[in-house]
């Protein structure tokens, strides 16, 4: 009997978790989603509590409380900067969480007596192999963000072999363990191959490239749980695994084609490795390029009717968001129309830039994707292009193969009236190759860091 | 079998929800959609306690613990992240 109310309470919790999902495709009913999702998880886990073969209690106790006080410690005091590298340690966790459980499984499985059947022992394997991926995977790409492993892609030298022969290894170990389920050697060596794995994916990916990272793992830590399931016999845990493993791997399509490249392309290719040498910029730049000062831009930027702002990395990294926001609602006084737009994979994740706005209190209906705002370039005065720079490189357009952006979509900022461009130095982008937008005849550049120069625009358009 | 028959039906299914509930998300809410969906991912919490609390032996409550702290930060994290985010989306009229 209890066993069935259980299992009802499970079914609520998972739907609760539909509903919360689809809850996020408004911002108006976004907040009661997440809430309706917390709930049903709070729902599991206390359910979860009345499980018969929990003996003891203190240990998940200081389990869950210590886990929750580094949980809401972390997602209080976290800069929005530094999401992804967050969300890079919140998947990673999930997913090594999931390793353990099926170790752990197996072990108390052989440990009563019996042998687990065939099902659950491919199920731990699956779970162990892509749970440790997920973790290491994960705390790479943490690193990256964090700037403690180079941004730069890092090519091993043979990694593709060495990737087929851990790769096979792998198998091999999963083999064993489904031929002899007593092999628990088997199962424990899967996880410490499948570290290594997930580290070597992840070192030879630039960090341009981490939204798609960060939205695979997101899909991998959802497989796991899903089948950590399929081992403990939980239809809750497929279903929200599921559901995850999914919502990841949409936002993996959407983010590759983005940039229009394959996922393998985006894994394998070792893109931003190379940089664009001085001569080959020289000739692309030599006296185009014309500079402005703060002066010029702020006349340009009152006598403008509409202007766009263009947001990228370069705006998180020098945190001119604020500086940014002064700016739109002085610009907005004086009658002028402002927008942004955002390009998909602006940022080092999906959404980066609307969180970052959003945060400074930019309303959301400003907030424009590429398909929308691309058309009204050509009546718009003024773009204003801070931290950003492949995502709007004409170089994208030409189909030539050898140019690493080569046909992705981008912000089609060169209709506008006028562009001015707010960057440090003509140095190219993650792509690591020069923008013709800089030396095109609409263009003007104003060389300074993007908060610096915001304040600066502000002060003088306020005067 | 008949029980793997069943979950593998459950899992193919709930791909299915997964793919149309989460087609109709935004580019706008793609960060909290992310966290969001990252918060539920750690449901795994779910296995990591009866792991933990059925005492098998010392290495399985051991095991079970670092995982039950680990979907800990990765569940309260998650869900606390995505609510401080989303409170930020706001429409200024």
């Amino acid at each position: 009997m209890i066993e069935n109310l259980v299992d009802l309470a499970y079914l609520f919790s998972a739907i609760l978790f539909i509903l919360g999902l689809r809850g996020l495709s408004h911002p108006r009913t976004a907040l009661r989603g997440n809430l309706m999702g917390a709930f049903g998880m709070f729902l599991a886990v206390v359910v979860t509590l009345l499980d018969q073969s929990i003996v003891g209690f203190y240990l998940i106790i200081a389990g869950l409380v210590s886990g929750g006080l580094v949980g809401t410690l972390l997602a209080l005091r976290v800069n929005l900067t530094a999401m992804p590298e967050l969300v890079a340690v919140f998947n990673g966790f999930g997913g090594g969480a999931s390793a353990l459980i099926a170790g752990a499984a197996i072990e108390g499985i052989l440990l009563s007596g019996t042998q687990p059947d065939i099902q659950i022992t491919t199920a731990s394997t699956v779970s162990m192999l892509i749970g440790s991926v997920t973790l290491f995977g994960s705390l790479v790409a943490f690193g990256k963000l964090r700037g403690i492993v180079t941004e730069r892609p890092l090519l091993i030298p043979l990694r593709h072999v060495v990737n087929v022969i851990l790769a096979l290894i792998c198998l091999g170990l999963v083999g064993w363990l489904v031929i002899d389920p007593t092999a628990i050697v088997a199962l424990w060596a899967l996880g410490a191959v499948a570290a290594i794995l997930g580290i070597l994916l992840v070192v030879p990916i630039g960090g341009a490239d981490m939204p798609v990272v960060i939205s695979l793992l997101n899909s991998y830590s959802g497989l796991a749980a899903a089948a950590t399931g399929f081992v403990l016999g939980n239809n809750m845990l497929i279903i929200a695994g599921s559901l995850v493993g999914a919502a990841g791997f949409i936002l993996t399509s959407l983010m590759s084609r983005a940039m229009n490249r394959s996922l393998a392309n985006v894994l394998f290719g070792g893109v931003g490795a190379a940089i664009a040498s001085v001569s080959e910029s020289d000739m692309v730049y030599e006296g185009k390029v014309k500079s402005a000062s703060v002066g010029e831009v702020a006349v340009l930027a009152e006598d403008a009717r509409r202007v766009v702002i263009v947001p990228g990395y370069g705006m998180a990294v020098a945190q001119a968001q604020y500086a940014v926001r002064d700016l739109t609602n002085l610009l907005e006084s004086k009658g002028v129309e402002v927008e942004f737009a955002i390009h998909p994979v602006a940022g080092r994740m999906p959404g980066h830039m609307n969180v970052l706005l959003a945060e400074v209190d930019i309303s959301y209906d400003k907030l424009k994707e590429m398909d929308e705002i691309n058309p009204s370039f050509i009546q718009t005065d003024l773009v204003l292009v801070i931290g950003a720079n492949d995502v709007v490189n004409p170089m994208a357009r030409e189909s030539d193969s050898s140019i690493p952006i080569a046909g992705m979509p981008i912000l089609d900022v060169d209709m506008a009236r006028a562009v001015v461009v707010i960057k440090r130095s003509l140095s190219p982008g993650f792509a690591g190759i020069p923008n013709p937008l800089f030396a095109a005849d609409n263009v003007l550049m104003l060389f300074g860091d993007a908060k610096k120069v915001a304040m600066d625009l502000a002060n003088e358009i306020g005067r | 079998m008949e029980a793997l028959v069943i979950a593998l039906t459950i899992f193919i299914l709930a791909i299915f929800v997964g793919f149309e509930v989460i087609t109709k998300v935004p580019p706008l809410l793609h960060t909290p959609l992310m966290s969001g969906a990252n918060a539920i991912s750690g449901i795994t919490l779910v296995g990591a306690i009866v792991a933990a609390g059925a005492e098998e032996s010392t290495l399985t409550t051991i095991l079970g613990f670092i995982a039950v702290f680990m979907a800990s930060v990765n569940v309260v994290g998650g869900f606390l992240v995505t609510h401080r985010m989303l409170g930020m989306f706001r429409k200024r009229e």
